[in-house]
């Protein structure tokens, strides 16, 4: 299981705060998706109205879910594909180390997929002396290195090419380490030719889905790099991890989807591979795997339908919001501590590890709102924050000393009368003290502001005590 | 107009905010003037703390709710109820329907004033159809967007558009002007070490613009931005976008003496 450390989201923070180089990356990073969505959308006059009708879809398939799932599995079956029920990451586990060792698998090739993160698959499979080889370029970089994906769409967003060159040279060792690796491109090529190899060696390719669509039992994929493709066609087995709410009921919405993810998520009209996968290897196919199995994975999906974190279900995993969060921009993916980073995963995670290990992501937001304003699905991400903070102050998961402060100002802020001549001394006196300068460097009791900016001082009397003194009508 | 049914002059209930009441009062006579401008017969409840926001953002519904029917209260019967902060207005417009939508006494009450509920700038622009300001200002600004404001209210160009006509006065436009500046109520004293790399990224695109002046509509986000300027040693003037309108430049920037 994948250990989260989201309860150490302070420390995380404090270290990413000090990384130069993550700051270097996700600079670069974050402008990049940001304008590249903005000409995209720009460019689509209809992407509103887009929007709306992907919402309609997923609000309907989740009204529906066991009606589409149990289509899905029927004809996805009919095709000669098997699906698996997963109630949890055990046994969705279970049924890749079953299938892995039906056909005696030592390696497996993966596509990303972020489903393989939540049951920590990789792990597992090395467990069970079976070596998962990553083969999205930025997948295959974080496990070279031994990390987890800092983002959903972009694992290794968080590193400066610098870092990827060192890396590269210190594990490609078979390499002249005199070799030239300052371009992008040179990295892309080397990472090429390293795992054109590795395509061959595996019996089992693993990856996760976009989308599933019942009326035709078939998955998507959408990559850039075509590394899904080969992942999935090359080797005997083909194994689809995805979460029930990966379904749709038809191409047609299917399509529609698409067209909003990869203008959400890149900025791109469609991403350079869109890949459609209905069962197995049929004869007279030219290419294609033997079998081909589903997994499909609840994982405590299903416990979020009919509560106010049904929304949450509708995302497509764009990645738009994190692109657009200044807190994600500030502190990586990494500091989240588990497997989905930003807006969308302080709102999952949560529901994953609990809201005593995860309390401070749905926390450690400014709801400035600018992820529900780029979300393609329009999820209503600063609410559902606010539910677990609800949740979390209701079951009395508050510090004690912030508590505290809150009960003391609200007893005075629903007290109007006794508010104001308790405010109209304390503003007096601070506004005499600061006077002179016109602001504070130090003050006690303000130091979590204090420590990074002085604090205006206020003008003296309060304005309702002007306004009386005006005889202002009231 | 329903405010002109019965009389020229519409009724505005001014919510001051808790942060104009308190610490500069002249933001809420700017905001009074700019009504008067306006054509409007400016009262003020003595009944107003805060919005709630401390509350409702916190997770403690209860005070929160407790708050809202107390504004509510104190703000039934009026035309308009007008805020000299996006923030403040959004939460009464938009929060309050959500906060009250299961109490049946409150939710018509709650709608009623949501539905009646603006911020200043907006409020002047949108429905009062001002088009001008009789105001002079010897600067080049930059303009904040503030969160709430831009994305609750859609307040983006009102103020561009009042600004414009104030005499003297170049706007040149913020790069990331729709950033959060980091301040996000509690959370800059909760997390203050990502609030302070948000606010000097902020201060980092406001200085170069090189404006001598920064303007907002939301004290929150002015103070925490003139408190960082300030502390990193830069001498920009911060105001609220109300006093340039009003004309009302007397009182010392924020922070300053």
């Amino acid at each position: 299981m994948y250990q989260p450390t989201s309860s150490s989201f302070r420390e995380n923070s404090r270290t990413a705060l000090a990384d130069t180089n993550l700051r270097q990356a996700m600079e670069r990073g974050g402008a990049t998706f940001q304008g590249k969505r903005r000409l995209a959308i720009d460019a689509l006059p209809e992407f509103d109205r887009l929007r709306d009708r992907g919402r309609a879809i997923k609000d309907h398939v989740l009204d529906h879910l066991d009606y589409y799932l149990e289509t899905f599995e029927r004809n996805a079956t009919a095709a000669g594909g098997q699906v698996h029920w997963a109630r949890d990451a055990e046994e969705a586990r279970q049924h890749v180390l079953k299938i892995c060792r039906s056909v005696n698998a030592r390696t497996v090739n993966k596509g990303k997929t972020m489903i393989a993160e939540e049951i920590d698959l990789n792990d597992f499979l090395e467990q069970h002396d079976i070596a998962p080889v990553e083969t999205d370029l930025g997948e295959y970089i974080i496990q070279l290195r031994h990390e987890r994906p800092s983002h959903i769409i972009a694992p290794a967003v968080h590193l400066t090419k610098d870092q990827v060159a060192d890396t590269f040279r210190a594990t490609h060792d078979h390499l002249d380490p005199r070799r030239p690796l300052d371009e992008p491109s040179s990295l892309v090529a080397e990472a090429r030719a390293v795992l054109r190899r590795k395509y061959f060696e595996a019996e089992v390719g693993i990856t996760g889905a976009n989308f599933l669509v019942a009326e035709t039992g078939s998955s998507i994929i959408v990559t850039n790099e075509g590394n899904g493709d080969l992942s999935q066609l090359l080797p005997r087995v083909h194994i689809v991890l995805a979460s029930l709410e990966k379904v749709v009921p038809t191409l047609e919405d299917a399509s529609t989807l698409l067209r909003l993810l990869a203008r959400s998520a890149t900025g791109q009209e469609m991403s350079v591979y869109t890949t459609f996968s209905t069962g197995p290897r049929r004869p007279g196919d030219l290419d294609g795997p033997e079998q081909y199995h589903v997994i499909l994975l609840d994982n405590g999906r299903t416990s979020m339908l009919g509560t106010e974190f049904q929304e949450m279900l509708r995302c497509i995993r764009c990645g738009a919001c994190m692109n657009h969060c200044p807190v994600y921009k500030a502190v990586g993916g990494h500091s989240y501590g588990w497997v989905y980073v930003g807006p969308m995963g302080a709102v999952l995670t949560p529901q994953f590890v609990g809201i005593d290990e995860a309390g401070h992501l749905p926390d450690a937001s400014t709801f400035c709102g600018r992820c529900e304003s780029v979300c393609p699905m329009h999820i209503p991400l600063p609410k559902l924050m606010r539910k677990w903070r609800e949740q979390a102050f209701a079951e009395g998961r508050v510090a004690g000393r912030f508590r505290a402060g809150l009960a003391i100002w609200a007893f005075f802020a629903r007290r109007p009368a006794l508010y104001q001549a308790v405010t109209g001394l304390q503003m007096r006196l601070l506004g005499a003290l600061g006077r002179r300068r016109g602001r504070f460097r130090r003050l006690p009791m303000a130091k979590g502001w204090t420590t990074y900016r002085d604090l205006p001082a206020p003008q003296g009397r309060t304005f309702q005590q002007q306004w009386a003194a005006r005889g202002g009508a009231r | 107009m329903p405010g002109e049914a019965t009389s020229n002059n519409p009724r505005i209930g001014l919510f001051v905010t808790c942060l104009v009441d308190l610490f500069r009062p002249s933001v809420g006579f700017a905001a009074v003037g700019l009504l008067q401008q306006a054509g409007c017969d400016v009262v003020v409840p003595r009944a107003q703390t805060c919005c709630g926001q401390p509350a409702y953002n916190a997770g403690d519904r209860s005070d929160a709710a407790a708050i809202a029917r107390q504004v509510i209260a104190a703000f039934a019967g009026f035309d308009y109820v007008v805020a000299p902060s996006g923030s403040c207005a959004g939460m009464i417009k938009h929060h309050y329907p959500a906060l009250l939508a299961d109490d049946p006494a409150w939710a018509p009450r709650a709608a009623a004033l949501a539905e009646r509920t603006r911020e200043l700038v907006s409020f002047l622009v949108d429905i009062r159809g001002l088009k001008a300001v009789d105001a002079a200002y010897a600067g080049t600004a930059t303009y904040h967007d503030s969160c709430s404001g831009l994305r609750e209210l859609s307040v983006k160009d009102q103020p561009r558009q009042l600004l414009a006509t104030v005499a003297g006065l170049h706007l040149r436009e913020l790069p990331g002007a729709e950033v959060c500046c980091g301040f996000g109520g509690t959370f800059c004293i909760k997390y203050p070490d990502i609030s302070n790399r948000m606010l000097e990224e902020k201060s980092a695109d406001i200085l170069a613009t090189g404006a001598d002046t920064l303007l907002a509509g939301d004290l929150g986000c002015l103070m925490n931005m003139a408190g960082k300027l300030q502390r990193t040693g830069n001498d920009i003037h911060v105001r609220h976008v109300a006093e340039v309108l009003a004309g009302m430049c007397d009182e010392p920037p924020i922070g300053e003496s």
